[in-house]
């Protein structure tokens, strides 16, 4: 069975951070978009996704950063990724979604991606 | 002149998504031992993923108990994956090739999966017929 976990952290900066840990398909989106649905309920909607510990993505998993990130920028938030494997990120890449996400080195420069628009 | 030898390999899995990381093991092995490289590897295993799960999806809606059936067959430098069901039956030519630039600008979900495979794989190609629905998928080693 494929494993996947998701830890949320609160940053000191008002960001929430997703750490995604393992394999990320059609079985285990659900609880990607749980969390995701959670962080909305509360709010939160300036979020970083810490991808240091995914170990694979399939399109059902490309579709939850979909199915959010419509109704997070609506309320003045993003989902910003970091910390990608070369791997993980040619896949995002195929698909193009570089031209619509952030996906940056660490998740300093994410949060800093934040800063920089609020100041805008 | 040597002949080129044929190694063939074989999966069952029923038609459940938590049973799809069953297929990634025995695609991502069998392919390692092809000679390809991690990120080959990693796409090649994502294209057959992404079938079985458009399977489970669309041709069984989810019914647990069903079969798909998962070939390779390694011959020289090509690495061939048969995929067969019982499922319902689809017209691939109707499945629209999105427009990436268009898909993330309007916000588009789902229909990644057949666009995945095709970028991904030499050759995808669909059989259907009375007994059975068959998906050939061809990588060759470079």
């Amino acid at each position: 069975m494929s494993d996947f976990k998701v830890m949320v952290r609160e940053r000191n900066d008002n960001i929430h951070t997703l750490e995604l840990k393992g394999y990320l398909d059609a079985h285990t989106t659900p609880v990607l978009e749980d969390a995701f649905q959670k962080l909305l309920s509360e709010k939160k909607y300036r979020i970083i996704v810490n991808c240091k510990d995914l170990s694979y993505i399939s399109s059902a998993g490309l579709g939850v950063f979909m199915a959010f990130i419509e109704d997070v920028r609506a309320e003045e938030g993003d989902i910003k990724m970091s910390d990608m494997t070369p791997k993980v990120f040619n896949i995002f890449d195929l698909l193009g979604f570089p031209m619509l996400y952030d996906i940056v080195k660490t998740e300093d420069e994410a949060a800093k991606k934040f800063a920089e628009k609020s100041v805008r | 002149m040597g002949t080129t030898r044929t190694y063939k390999a074989h999966v069952t899995i029923p038609s459940q998504t938590e049973r799809l990381s069953e297929v990634r093991d025995f695609i991502s092995l069998h392919a390692r031992e092809h000679g390809f490289g991690d990120d080959d590897i990693n796409k090649i295993t994502i294209a057959v993923d992404e079938a079985c799960t458009n399977i489970i999806k669309h041709g069984y809606n989810f019914s647990p108990n069903f079969k798909i059936d998962v070939d390779i067959i390694r011959t020289g430098s090509q690495f061939e994956i048969m995929i067969s069901d019982h499922g319902k039956q689809f017209n691939p030519n109707a499945v629209e090739t999105p427009d990436m630039k268009e898909y993330l600008s309007h916000y588009r979900r789902g229909g990644l999966g057949m666009y995945l495979m095709k970028r991904i794989m030499d050759k995808v190609e669909f059989n259907f017929n009375s007994d059975k629905n068959t998906l050939r998928m061809v990588k060759t080693l470079q």
